[in-house]
């Protein structure tokens, strides 16, 4: 009995609290995988702060991004290193960029497809194979997914279904975030958003680690 | 009030919009761009008649908000850092005419240099020109200091200097508005002499600007912005400026933060609260975003003695921008973090869009200047700076707005040959038309190449203030006809810019190639806009 006094506190005092760090290359749109994040987590009423790289390193350049989530008041507009939970990232090279800011259990959950703009770009099946041999990992072809289901812009909204086991928010909200940001566009693309959503977190769960 | 998700620069327009400003002036420049970019856009904004323009520069742009201040209404010019070394003239100044409505000069450093040349910090502009300086330490307090500092602005009777930095420009949170306040009717200054600085009456008005001096100190003592937290162990002391404090408070989430901390987003430096803080702690740490102001300050102010630790002493990098980790390190919570990156992990820069009107310029630039010693260019700032570059590598400068047409002229003057200066049309109206004035009067042996894409490019496609002008400014400047040469850089037309180049690199005279095609990226913008629609 006294055992399930003190779980049960335990839950109650669990903090909400998930810093995810978006990589990706300048035009990619990691500022919409954002966005459904950021609607998701205000749908639930949670706390958000989301730090985004403006200016000259759009240009094809690697970019990053700071989401935030918690249930309190949130300092720091930046991630401080060793205390991502997550990095989320929709080209492969990209997700080892930031390594310095995950824990030593957090996710990284990429895309696999490169995106090859440098003369140097590594060898491909190098950075799947670093990806994985870390201790918790997703690798999802998001653009094959989207491309599958006819909807090639959804890829970024895939890698979010994908994220979406990790996220600890609700899947109505998530969903709710989707509409929220693609309402303006009609149905069908919300519809066809949703999907490519669902489509991804299946993919995730396939995948056990 | 109603809460909405911010970008620091959005807060900013909101404040301002809600201030009761009647106009907006700046120069796009990252990481303040987006401030009037959300003015532009704002509904609010246009059922109030508010003016939102892009000026020709920064210089311009506070001119113009003086102006609107003159005339007894609110306004806010919004810049970068180094805008404000372009504006300094007008700034500064400004101080010794006093406003009539309020005026608030908005400024966004960029500590790191994420998006520029330098990282100076306003502040020592704010110090030097004796005005007061506020600098937010969040979203929110960046929109209350924007709504209420028109009020202070005509209260204390001088312009305001805000100060931003990256960080907080560019993250969102949630911030709650407040009740938007009335724009002021027209009105001139009560004293007519106000605005003259002729040495008599320059004299007076510095000398009030001194009085005025103890007022801001009183203000900032008493200013809840700069907030007194007492804490149980004496044996050191915080001082944390604008957004280091949340870099210290997040080092504190789950823990009481033991020491005391005097947060300061308002200064002049509250010498009482600071005073208070030395004489009960055992030493101190200044947090600041920046350069060390405050900590080169503050001897002046609490004496020599006790250890004051910060930037200057290497608790602290003397450059770049502060995070949670570097003050931790400093308190000695955290060690430096060691991580191990694969050996693999290349670089990916920015580069030039493909398709890009600049590429075809370098390409026929780098093939005619191959037949050339040395083989320098001198260019600018813009997106075309990213052909300093591999594979292009193809200008040798980017200094300031407008330095490649007059560090061109100054070149061939001590004899370079040919001496070429590659700007971007926005560059060029912003401060590079006068320097063409006196190369055309000089008669320097320059090639000006002028790289035309109607457009802001780098800053994400603003309007720019010479649009479909350029040659007649050109023209009108001075320029020869025949040696004002219009080429569409295309592939198709490379053998053509090369036999053109040449032509006018072996005139000796001034020369102006004006290369003209719309930036691609913004034309697959427009075109998706198009299809939306």
């Amino acid at each position: 009995m006294r055992y399930r006094i003190i779980k049960k506190e335990k839950i109650k005092s669990d903090k909400m609290k998930k810093d995810i760090i978006l990589a990706g290359v300048g035009g990619q749109g990691i500022l919409t995988i954002a966005a459904v994040i950021g609607l998701a987590a205000v749908d639930k009423g949670l706390f958000i702060k989301q730090a985004e790289v403006h200016g000259m390193s759009q240009r094809g350049g690697e970019v990053i991004s700071h989401l935030r989530i918690s249930d309190k008041e949130i300092f720091s507009d930046i991630i401080p290193k060793g205390k991502a939970d997550m990095i989320l990232s929709l080209e492969p090279l990209e997700s080892l960029r930031y390594l310095d800011f995950l824990k030593e259990e957090g996710y990284i959950i990429t895309n696999t497809k490169p995106f090859e703009n440098i003369p140097n770009y590594p060898e491909i099946s190098k950075i799947l194979a670093e990806i994985s041999s870390r201790k918790n990992s997703r690798l999802v072809d998001v653009e094959e997914i989207a491309r599958e289901i006819n909807s090639v812009k959804s890829a970024n909204i895939v890698l979010v279904g994908a994220a979406s086991l990790f996220l600890d928010i609700p899947l109505e909200n998530l969903e709710n975030g989707i509409k929220q940001l693609f309402g303006k566009k009609g149905e069908e693309v919300v519809n066809q958003n949703i999907f490519a959503f669902r489509k991804g977190r299946k993919e995730a769960e396939k995948q056990v680690g | 009030m109603k809460k909405i998700l911010l970008l620091g620069d959005e807060a900013i327009g909101q404040g301002a919009i809600d201030g009761g400003i009647s106009g907006i002036y700046a120069y796009p420049g990252t990481p303040s761009t987006e401030i009037m970019e959300y003015v532009q856009r704002s509904k609010q904004a246009k059922e109030n008649k508010i003016h939102a323009t892009w000026s020709a520069n920064e210089k311009t742009a506070v001119e113009s908000a003086l102006g609107m201040s003159y005339a007894g209404k609110r306004a806010i010019a919004c810049m970068k850092h180094v805008g404000l070394n372009v504006a300094a003239d007008a700034f500064i100044n400004s101080a010794i005419t006093g406003v009539n409505g309020g005026l608030i000069i908005l400024v966004a450093d960029d500590p790191s240099m994420h998006s520029s040349q330098n990282e100076q910090d306003s502040r020592f502009y704010g110090k030097f020109s004796l005005l007061p300086i506020f600098e937010p330490s969040n979203q929110q307090e960046a929109y209350e200091m924007t709504y209420n500092g028109f009020e202070i602005s005509e209260k204390i009777g001088l312009p305001i200097l805000l100060r931003i930095t990256t960080r907080l420009a560019h993250s969102r949170y949630g911030v709650t508005t407040l009740l938007p306040k009335k724009q002021n009717s027209f009105s001139v200054p009560k004293e007519p002499k106000q605005f003259i600085l002729l040495p008599a009456f320059a004299k007076k008005r510095y000398k009030s600007l001194l009085e005025k001096q103890s007022l801001l100190q009183k203000e900032s003592e008493s200013s809840s912005f700069n907030q007194f937290i007492v804490g149980k162990d004496k044996s050191l002391g915080i001082v944390a400026c604008g957004i280091s404090f949340n870099y210290l408070m997040e080092n504190f989430q789950d823990s009481e933060l033991p020491f005391s901390v005097l947060k300061i987003s308002q200064y002049p430096i509250p010498h009482q609260k600071i005073k208070k803080l030395y004489d009960e702690s055992d030493e101190l740490l200044i947090l600041e975003e920046g350069y060390p102001f405050v900590e080169e300050q503050i001897g002046n102010i609490v004496g020599i003695g006790k250890k004051i630790r910060g930037r200057l002493t290497g608790d602290l990098p003397r450059d770049g921008e502060l995070n949670p980790n570097l003050v931790a390190i400093a308190l000695g919570l955290e060690k430096e973090n060691q991580t191990n990156f694969p050996e693999f992990l290349a670089s990916r820069p920015p580069a030039m869009c493909p398709g890009c009107g600049h590429i075809d310029v370098y390409k026929a630039l780098n093939e005619v200047m191959k037949d050339f010693e040395p083989q320098r260019v001198l260019s600018d700032i813009g997106c075309y700076t990213l052909g300093a570059l591999p594979p292009f590598n193809a200008i040798n400068s980017c200094v300031d707005m407008g330095a490649s047409i007059t560090m061109a002229k100054g070149a061939s003057e001590a004899g370079m040959f040919p001496s070429i200066a590659v700007i971007g049309d926005s560059t060029f109206t912003h401060s590079g038309m006068t320097g063409l004035l006196d190369a055309v009067n000089d008669k320097a042996n320059i090639v000006v190449i002028i790289l035309d894409n109607s457009l802001v490019g780098m800053t994400g496609g603003q309007k720019a203030s010479g649009e479909g002008k350029i040659d007649k400014i050109c023209l009108g400047i001075g320029v020869e006809k025949e040696h004002l040469k219009i080429v569409e850089p295309l592939r198709k037309n490379h053998e053509l810019m090369k036999k053109i180049l040449l032509e006018e690199i072996n005139y000796n005279g001034v020369s102006v190639i004006i290369a003209r095609r719309e930036c691609v990226t913004e034309l697959s913008k427009k075109k998706k806009l198009k299809v939306i629609k």
